[in-house]
């Protein structure tokens, strides 16, 4: 898979935790002991990988560790989706949007159209289903953008300020 | 492709996340039944497939720095739109860019891509270098910032 990079040259991450980000970014290894060959690559014990992967996840610099699923490959689907929410009733919504096993991930956003979210299940009739619930329990007209092409996926920010071959792809 | 009942049962196991554990492709095998190697071997084969993009950590843009994320919205002269949606996608900076449906009359655009920086000032770059590349071909243009991340949990599928 090709993919952008950027590099952030100002962040506040520890230097070592940067790297290891760097580095899990992708090709996790599928091996016994795959903390342990990531930790030999960056000169770290596999214990200092693990907690330091934890302590990662649980502040929140990471959302999430493990194998992304492109669930279209198996007849599921991803659709973008806004509603337009005034903004008294912003939290309550959020509330509702978010509640939904289904809801991805989640932005408000400068605009109109100020809640913008992602809705994904194993199959197309699942997300229609849900795309309904939340149009019925909202009470506003859920727009949907279902991708009709995908030109490019796949950004890798770096958290580490070292340049590694910039917008390789 | 079709999901047969170990892999339902292996995505909704790892779906979340791998566990933290020493060998955690064991770990999730002792979970199916099955053993550590069976799981690796048929996570090699979904990559292979591209059933997984790839296994890895996701980061809180935010919390790296990154801090303008701009989704850039255009509406781009149907003929061409795939040409170029193809160019736009290859800019270093655009991490996701699509075709979508127009929602006339209040949405006439069709083309989205996903701009991140530093600062807002960067988006608005990308967005320029974007905007030259359409040329002619681009009638109208937003750039939506996301000013909060509400959720960012990944796909969960529900129990099959």
């Amino acid at each position: 898979m090709s993919r952008a990079e950027l590099s952030a040259g100002d962040v506040q991450l520890d230097p070592v935790d940067a790297r290891l980000i760097d580095r899990l970014h992708d090709n996790f290894p599928l091996t016994e002991r795959p903390f342990a060959d990531v930790g030999r690559e960056l000169g770290l014990d596999e214990e200092t990988v693990l907690e330091r992967l934890r302590t990662l996840l649980s502040q929140g610099t990471l959302t999430r560790f493990g194998p992304m699923f492109q669930i279209e490959r198996a007849g599921g689907e991803f659709v973008l989706a806004a509603l337009e929410v005034p903004e008294a009733d912003f939290a309550r919504v959020a509330q509702i949007v978010n509640e939904m096993p289904e809801v991805a991930h989640n932005y408000r956003r400068a605009h109109r159209m100020n809640m913008w979210f992602v809705v994904a299940a194993s199959s197309s009739e699942e997300v229609q289903a849900a795309l309904r619930a939340i149009g019925e329990r909202t009470g506003l007209q859920v727009h949907a953008f279902p991708k009709e092409r995908e030109y490019f996926v796949g950004l890798r920010l770096r958290a580490g300020s070292e340049d590694t071959g910039h917008g390789t792809r | 492709m079709a999901l047969d009942e170990f892999d339902r049962r292996l995505i909704a196991a790892t779906q979340s996340g791998l566990p933290l554990v020493a060998r955690p492709y064991e770990a999730v095998g002792a979970m199916l039944g099955v053993s550590g190697q069976i799981v690796r071997e048929r996570l090699a084969q979904m990559l292979e497939q591209g059933l997984i993009r790839r296994i890895g950590a996701v980061p809180n843009h935010y919390r790296l720095g990154y801090v303008a994320n701009g989704m850039t919205v255009w509406d781009v002269e149907d003929s061409q739109v795939d040409a170029l949606g193809d160019q736009v996608g290859a800019l270093p900076g655009v991490s996701h860019c699509y075709r979508r449906p127009r929602r006339l009359p209040h949405w006439p655009y069709n083309l989205f891509a996903m701009v991140h920086g530093r600062e807002r000032c960067e988006v608005e770059r990308q967005a320029q270098a974007i905007r030259q590349m359409l040329g002619d071909a681009c009638r109208a243009s937003d750039i939506l910032y996301s000013t909060a991340i509400l959720k960012k949990t990944g796909l969960r599928l529900k129990e099959f």
